[in-house]
């Protein structure tokens, strides 16, 4: 079992550096939409076991909204779009992916240095979240597409779901919906902003978003 | 149980009642009649409040049920406001703004009312999403900028609190099974037990979260492009409402850390960020061209100006809670006042803008009331609550932060001072018919008048239950009178 554990969390720090690497829009989505679907079942495998209502419906909230709805919807939102590559990002590629595998290496440090309650199930869940995380904001920061930059937020928001699998409390229900339902709508709202900046200025660089100033 | 639910239900409701019913003037009274029910509502909380259970999501302590009223009162006054506004401007009252308000109202009442730090958090990131499609009202490119910024940064912003929630729960993780919640009293209770390292990263992780939404600075870059492309009276629900929540959440962070013995590390940390605020908002206040950036600058000071009460303590804390009542009805006058400037002249740039008291008499009077109130003159409740937290921080010795405290206050009043002057005075530009269509009705004019007469009391008596609930929710961030 903790073989599977760790080759999920593995997976999920190397599918948030291949976002950091992927030019096409559409490949971005989908690699979330993986990550979302492979880390939806580690609840599961960490608390063994049959799974009891309350997880079996938690994985299936998560499962449809982060790994089918969200993606779905976001490539709905530039359906209509011809510019489907971040071609300028703010920061090349090259240079994103090795100031990436620093953060990397920034996450395990910093996880060597907390200490972890005894009961957590790998050693490699802090830094799998921190680095999920860390890699998701350079996303943000780093592209100009308004797309990839909700793709980076959705990462981060990853980043933190993988925290939070690894907690020794268990949240109320309605709590954990509640988080999920949010996520949700904050996508949905996002995504018609984009449609919004796509019919306004013809393409949703964010660029042409920097009118506002002192 | 049933009355709390109903609080935050009733504005639920009210928003299902919008999207179906059809007109302007049905929609429009439905919004004004939830407002006023909701406000009659959190009144009755004032009669012997049920008191927040251990285990319970929902329930009202002093904090929450100060802020909850102050944001019922803004939101029902702001709807008034509204029927004006939405007269006058081409959009009219489209569904999903009114609807949008209320539910905005109900996630604020969540936020106000939860007593567990995940509900909290799922309250706060409701009033985000449901506050953005109020910033989209003029629609346009610069409304679309404004909005997609707020929604971005504020959106990462409460992602980060998130994880610092998490982080609580892993500070809680040591205690003993029927001990280890998120509750709020629970966790105070507990807070000898927490671990001290996963505390700390909670508490940076909370502050830069909540902060974020809060507007303090430096995370507070959303704020002037939201404020001046929203509608005048969304900022006044924004920087009244919105940011109260956020207080609320810092107020509890600090409550927290308090109780398990990391006071001086959260208070130097809120000391810090609250003076590069106000810093910050001073030095872009002055010269300032766009009234409405200017007023957004002016929040970002005033949150600067809770956060260092709440970081000082005692004394200053109870200053810190009343001036966050003074702050909410204040930004009502001024936002109300520049969303009536806006509609009649249609700029937001204060150089075009000359000659208010003779074509906006009202409102030019009510936008100069509103800056001395924002200033801090006597006898406006915001001089009580300013002065306070002087005499907090006198109180508590060292003479930098007070120095530093009114040389930038100063700056500021003397920066607002010289554009809103400028407004009001001199001759009016345009024609002579352009201006006569700038007429303000009474429903634009009324909601100004009761926020001003409130801050004007609140500066010459406070009354007896109010005081109480002050020195309480004072209390228990470790402040007293």
């Amino acid at each position: 079992m903790s073989f599977l554990i760790d080759s999920i969390l593995i997976l999920a720090i190397l599918l948030s550096v291949f976002a950091l690497g992927a030019s096409r829009m559409g490949m971005t989505i989908r690699i979330f939409a993986i990550q979302s679907f492979l880390i939806a079942f580690l609840p599961w495998f960490l608390h063994g076991g049959t799974p009891g209502f309350h997880q079996l419906l938690l994985l299936t909230g998560t499962v449809v909204v982060k790994a089918f709805v969200i993606p779905a919807f976001l490539s709905w939102a530039i359906r209509d779009v011809s510019m489907r590559r971040d071609m300028a990002p703010l920061l090349g590629f090259g240079t994103s992916l090795f100031v990436g595998s620093l953060l990397v290496a920034l996450a395990f440090i910093i996880s060597a240095n907390l200490p972890l309650p005894t009961g957590v199930a790998s050693s490699l869940l802090l830094p799998a979240s921190l680095s999920t995380l860390l890699l998701g904001l350079l996303l943000i920061i780093s592209r100009t597409k308004a797309v990839t930059q909700v793709v980076g937020y959705l990462i981060v928001e990853n980043g933190i779901f993988l925290f939070g699998v690894s907690l020794v409390l268990e949240m109320p229900l309605l709590v954990e919906m509640g988080i999920l339902l949010d996520l949700f709508v904050a996508v949905f709202v996002m995504g018609i902003v984009i449609f919004r900046i796509n019919r306004e200025f013809e393409h949703m660089d964010t660029h042409n978003l920097t009118v506002l100033r002192d | 149980m049933i009355h709390l639910l109903s609080t935050f239900l009733v504005p639920i409701l009210g928003a299902g009642a919008i999207f179906l019913l059809p007109g302007r003037r049905r929609r429009l009274t439905v919004l004004l009649a939830t407002t006023i029910t909701h406000l009659c509502l959190t009144a009755r909380l004032w009669l012997g409040a049920p008191e927040a259970g251990s285990s319970a999501l929902l329930g009202v302590d002093a904090a929450g049920l100060l802020f909850l009223s102050v944001i019922s009162l803004l939101y029902c006054l702001v709807a008034v406001h509204l029927v004006a506004y939405t007269r006058r401007d081409a959009r009219g009252a489209p569904k999903v703004f009114l609807a949008c308000h209320l539910l905005s109202l109900s996630a604020m009442t969540v936020a106000t009312l939860s007593t567990h730090w995940g509900l909290f958090w799922v309250a706060m990131e409701a009033t985000t999403l449901a506050t953005a499609p109020l910033l989209f009202y003029h629609h346009g490119p610069r409304a679309l900028e404004a909005t997609w910024k707020y929604l971005l940064i504020c959106s990462v912003g409460i992602a980060l609190a998130l994880l610092g929630t998490l982080f609580l729960g892993m500070a809680a993780a040591g205690l003993a099974e029927s001990q280890r919640t998120l509750g709020f009293v629970a966790m105070v209770d507990n807070a000898g037990g927490l671990s001290t390292p996963w505390l700390k990263m909670a508490t940076v992780f909370l502050i830069v979260g909540y902060g974020t939404k809060m507007g303090l600075a430096p995370m507070h870059t959303w704020k002037p492009d939201a404020y001046g492309e929203a509608p005048p009276p969304v900022a006044a629900l924004l920087s009244g409402g919105l940011t109260n929540c956020a207080f609320l959440g810092i107020l509890r962070v600090s409550q927290l850390c308090t109780a398990a013995g990391q006071g001086p590390f959260v208070r130097s940390m809120l000391v810090a960020l609250g003076l590069l605020s106000i810093g910050i908002a001073a030095a872009s206040i002055v010269g300032q061209g766009n009234y409405r950036r200017m007023l957004a600058y002016s929040s970002v000071e005033h949150m600067g100006i809770l956060t260092l009460g709440i970081g000082i303590g005692g004394l200053a804390a109870f200053g810190a809670l009343l001036h966050a009542v003074n702050n909410a009805f204040n930004k009502g006058i001024l936002f109300l006042a520049a969303g009536n400037v806006l509609q009649a002249r249609g700029t937001s740039d204060s150089k075009s803008v000359t000659g208010l008291l003779a074509t906006q008499p009202v409102t030019g009077v009510f936008l100069i009331l509103g800056f001395l109130a924002a200033s801090g003159i006597p006898p406006f409740g915001t001089f009580i609550s300013e002065f306070t937290i002087l005499r907090g921080m006198i109180a508590s010795g060292g003479a930098v932060v007070p120095i530093l405290y009114l040389g930038f206050l100063a700056l500021v009043f003397i920066g607002m001072g010289s554009s809103v002057l400028e407004m009001v005075q001199g001759a009016p530009k345009g024609t002579s018919s352009e201006l006569r269509a700038g007429r303000d009705s009474l429903a634009a004019v009324l909601p100004m008048a009761v926020f001003t007469v409130v801050v004007l009391l609140l500066g010459l008596w406070i009354p007896g239950p109010l005081q109480a609930v002050l020195e309480h929710a004072a209390g228990l961030t470790g402040g007293a009178r």
